[in-house]
Parts: structure tokens; sequence; C-alpha cells
């Protein structure tokens, strides 16, 4: 009985667990700091949010364990790179609608390349190996190798210094709590990101289509859908999320390296790992907490900043094995 | 007679390295409901899923009102006209009654809504719960969700895998009223275990064994024969 009262309460018991450990840093971190790590964390939660979303849901429709979305994360920072370096009187010019006018730009040309790479990718190598997860990681890991040596080739094996918009480098100075414009701006494009993606999956028949894929591919077939042309546009959807991801980070961390994929990548799987396969609103929660605690435990003990979020997706799953929002199969 | 409006011929179908079907041949008559029968094990799921493509055949014919579809994709095939309720029911637990139907909307005109009226006054619990999740419904709500679904489209040939698995009898019931009612607009293909319903529906049956059917003929023969039941479906005089 008792065991299946916490079952029953476990993702509300982990959600409140979560809010415990958000305000638990109060009691070693000045309040003043505890904001501006708080804003840092959610604007590292919303970029590990974008790419970590794009895995979750080619995962939880198609099944497919896509280790190239690393590779797919670097060229989204790359292209943007490329695109900043064209537009570089733009980044450069004291003017906030400039600035916005060329990282808008940036992003939608990450997102188009990326989408387009993405298409390749699932059509001419991902298709071969649908249900078997081990040719899976195999062969995107074999992907994410030609990807990155691709980025060497057409950009150069060197670390690059992203050129950051000169408004949003600027910061706000609220009653002595010191904001980053550019950090709220990568929370606002989260936020916007979860609510699009939420709409098209809700209220849309695409949506609905993709949401029921993920619990029961046959049936959607059966049904008359072609499920490949779906999985090619979540693929392609996937990669333009984590172009996004990539191109939104790299200026966060103001560089672009060949490799910049794999650490994140990482962190994208925790997320998606803690959230639930499948499941946009537990990778938005999922990618909050690991921003979050990151922040904190970097401030406090900086030696256990990733450790930290590795302990807490070994807790959650021993209390949810399935992750806080788990959907289908 | 009329015409089949699908013929199955010596199909063979493995699943893993498991000859499922071992040449299974039958037809489905327009204008009428045909019955696999037989015991668990017996490759009847599987003959309706290879129909539908979701196993493929290795060997053999699928001819649907005159085209092979045995090559075809499930999604392809569904567009032909020919709808599915599986064993499972297939539901999409996390989505609405209402959004159910509309993924098995495939076209949202006229046609289609009163179909869809059609099948909510056949089921009109789903008209009830139009708004809950479907995962929230009963065994036999269910049931019903998923047949509603699989007759909102212009389909022309339904095939229901053991409908009446895991109902209260009452339920069946239900089901049988509303399958006798499909069948004025739809050819049905049923799979079923409990002899009850078989019979209350079907007007042709095939028995399988072992993957392959051994018997077959019109259902009222059965029904009348006491030792073909015994020796085929393991039912006794004295009930099933």
């Amino acid at each position: 009985m008792e065991e299946t009262i916490f079952k029953r309460w476990s993702r509300e018991l982990t959600i409140a667990g979560a809010i415990v450990l958000f305000l638990l840093p109060l009691i070693g971190i000045p309040g003043k700091t505890y904001i501006t790590l708080t804003i840092a964390g959610l604007a590292m939660g919303m970029l590990l949010f974008l790419v970590a979303s794009g895995v979750s849901i080619i995962f939880g429709l198609m099944d497919v364990l896509n280790f190239a979305h690393g590779a797919l994360f670097a060229w989204g920072a790359y292209v943007g790179f490329t695109v900043f370096g064209y537009l570089m009187k733009w980044v450069e010019a004291d003017s906030v609608l400039q600035n916005f006018a060329a990282f808008s730009l940036a992003i939608v040309a990450a997102m188009v390349v990326v989408a387009l790479v993405g298409i390749v990718l699932e059509r001419v190598i991902v298709r071969r190996v649908y249900g078997s997860h081990l040719f899976q990681i195999l062969i995107t890991f074999g992907a994410t190798i030609v990807l990155v040596e691709l980025i060497r080739v057409f950009w150069g094996p060197n670390d690059e210094v992203m050129t950051v918009p000169l408004t949003f480098s600027r910061n706000w100075d609220i009653m002595d709590v010191i904001i980053n414009r550019y950090r709220v701006i990568c929370i606002v494009v989260g936020l916007v990101v979860y609510g699009v993606i939420q709409l098209i999956l809700k209220k849309t028949k695409l949506g609905m289509i993709v949401r029921a894929g993920v619990e029961d591919r046959d049936m959607v077939q059966a049904m008359g859908h072609n499920i490949f042309l779906l999985f090619t546009g979540v693929f392609a959807a996937g990669a333009a999320l984590a172009a996004l991801g990539g191109l939104a980070m790299s200026i966060f961390s103001l560089q672009v390296y060949p490799d910049m994929g794999g650490s994140f990548l990482l962190f994208a799987f925790i997320v998606v790992i803690i959230g639930g396969l499948g499941s946009i609103t537990g990778s938005l929660v999922g990618a909050l907490i690991v921003g979050l605690t990151y922040n904190y435990v970097a401030y406090l003990v900086p030696w256990a900043a990733a450790g930290a979020n590795i302990m807490i997706m070994i807790i959650i799953l021993l209390i949810r094995p399935t992750g806080l929002f788990s959907v289908g199969k | 007679m009329s015409e089949p409006i699908l013929k199955v011929e010596d199909v063979h179908a493995f699943i893993g390295k498991h000859h499922i079907l071992q040449g299974v041949t039958f037809d489905a008559k327009a204008d009428a409901v045909t019955v696999l029968i037989g015991r668990n094990g017996a490759g009847k799921s599987t003959v309706i899923r290879t129909v539908m493509g979701l196993i493929p055949s290795s060997k053999g014919k699928i001819v649907y009102k005159g085209s092979e579809i045995h090559k075809k994709k499930p999604y392809e095939i569904a567009r032909m006209g020919i709808g599915f309720v599986p064993e499972n029911m297939g539901i999409f637990a996390g989505l609405t009654v209402e959004e159910n139907m509309r993924v098995a909307m495939l076209v949202e005109d006229e046609a289609t809504t009163q179909r869809l009226e059609r099948a909510l006054d056949m089921f009109a619990d789903l008209r009830k719960f139009w708004k809950g999740k479907a995962g929230n419904l009963s065994g036999g709500q269910k049931q019903m969700l998923a047949i509603a679904r699989a007759i909102v489209n212009d389909t022309a040939l339904l095939l229901i895998d053991e409908p009446s698995k895991g109902l209260a009898p009452i339920i069946v019931d239900a089901v049988i009223e509303a399958i006798n009612q499909i069948k004025d607009h739809s050819v049905v293909v049923l799979v079923e275990q409990n002899f009850y319903m078989a019979s209350s529906v079907g007007d042709y049956f095939y028995i399988m064994d072992d993957g392959m059917v051994v018997l077959s003929g019109v259902m009222e023969a059965l029904v009348r024969d006491e030792e073909l039941k015994s020796k085929y479906l393991g039912i006794s005089k004295s009930g099933d």
C-alpha cells in the first residue's frame, strides 16, 4: 500500500524535492549572488533544454539514440559564427535592432542548414539502423567523427572566439544585482521555443500524430500516416533545435571549437534521463534542474559541479526510473 | 455468392526466427463477416498484422480489391480503406478521446464528420468522455474508441483482433451489436477466441492451427456441428 502511494506521488515528491534543492543553496549563498546564479542557471538550463528537447523527441518517437546530436550542435554554432562574420557591422553596432537582426539571421541560417544536414543524416544513415540501439550508437558516433572533421575542413581546426552582439554583452544593474542581458535573452528564447513546441504538439494535428507516434508507432502507421516522413521531419526539427542550442551556447561561452558538442551532449543526456524520454516538459524541467544545480554547486563546491548533476540523475532514476515526465512505451 | 474483397493466398511470415504463418489461405467476402478462430498461438493475430503490413510476408500473396498489397507499407494499406483494431486496442493513452479520433481521421471533410457522428452515436460513452484522457477510459470504452477510430474513415475492410478479450459479458454484447451495425458499411475480418462472439457476428469461419487454416466454412454449419467444435475448438455441448 505504502509503495503504491509512493509510486502514485513519486513525480510530485520529486518535484517538491527539486524545489527544496532549488531553495537550499540560499543557506550558503548571499541573496544577491543567489539571484545572479539563479539567472545564470536558468539561462544555462534553457540552453540545455534546446539541445535535450531534440534528443528527447528523437528518441521518444523514433527510438533512435542519436549520438551525432552533439556534432549538429557544433554545426549550428559554426554556421552562426559564419553569419556573424558576414554581419560583423551589425553585430558590433551599438544598436539593439541591428544586434537582434544579426542574431535572428544567424539563428535562421543555423537552424535551416543543420536541419538539412539532419535530413541527410536520417535518410542516408539512421534509417538503416532503426530498431537496433547498438548500431545506432555506432553509426551516429561515426557520423559525429565525420561531421566534426568536416567542421575542421570548412572552418579550420582551431578554437575561434565567438563575437557577442554588443548590446547583448551589457548588464542590467537592478538594486545592486548584476544581470547579464544575454542570459535573459537565453531564458526568453528557451521559453519561446518551449511555447512553440507545446503549441505545435498540443494544438496541431501534426503534433497530435507525433505524440501518438511516441506512444505507438505501429498504430500510427496502421491509421494511414507515413511514419517515415514523420521521422525525417522530427529528426530535422531535433537537428534544428540542436543548432539553435549550439549557436546560443557558443555566444554564452564566447567560443566555438570543433569538439564542442561532446560535453554538452553528456549534459543533454543527463537532462533527458531526468526529465523522461519523449517529454518536452520533462526536458525543460530536467534542464532547469541541471542548469541551476551546476551553477549553485559550482559556486559552493566548484569541483563537485558536474558530479552533483550525475548524483541527482541517479537519485531520480532510483525514485522514478522512467524519468519525471516519461511518456508512452 | 459475392466476390471476395480480400484474398490471402499461401502466406508465410516469420517473427524473428519463428516461422509463424506456414501457408495461410483465406478470403473475406463482401457484405459478410469472416472470423478467424483457433487456439492461442495458432497465428490468427499474425495473419491480420501481416495483412496490415505490420509483419512482412516472406511468401504468398495478399490481394485487396484486385491489388496486391503484401509489399506495401502499413500506411499505404490503411489509405486504401483498411481499418485495423489491434488486440491491445492501440489506444494513445496520453491523448484525449478527441485527439485519438482526430489522429485517426485521414481527412476532416463533411463525410468524415458524418461518420464520426455515426460512431459517436454508436458509442455514446465516447461523447461523454470526449475531452478526457483515453488512458482513463475503462476496458470496454477503450475498445469502443479503438473501433470508432477504425471506422471514422471510408473503411471498406475492417480487421478486428480479439475485441472481446478481457471484457465483461455485457460489454461483449455491446461490441457484438456494434459489429453488427458496422457490417452494413464495411466488410469485417474478425479474429476471435470467444466462440459466443464469433458465432454471433460471423458469416464465414476459418479455423487456424499451427500457422495454417485447417478448416473453413459457413458459421451456421459450425454452430450446429458439435463434433467439429469439440475437435478444433475444445468446446463441449454443455457450453463454451
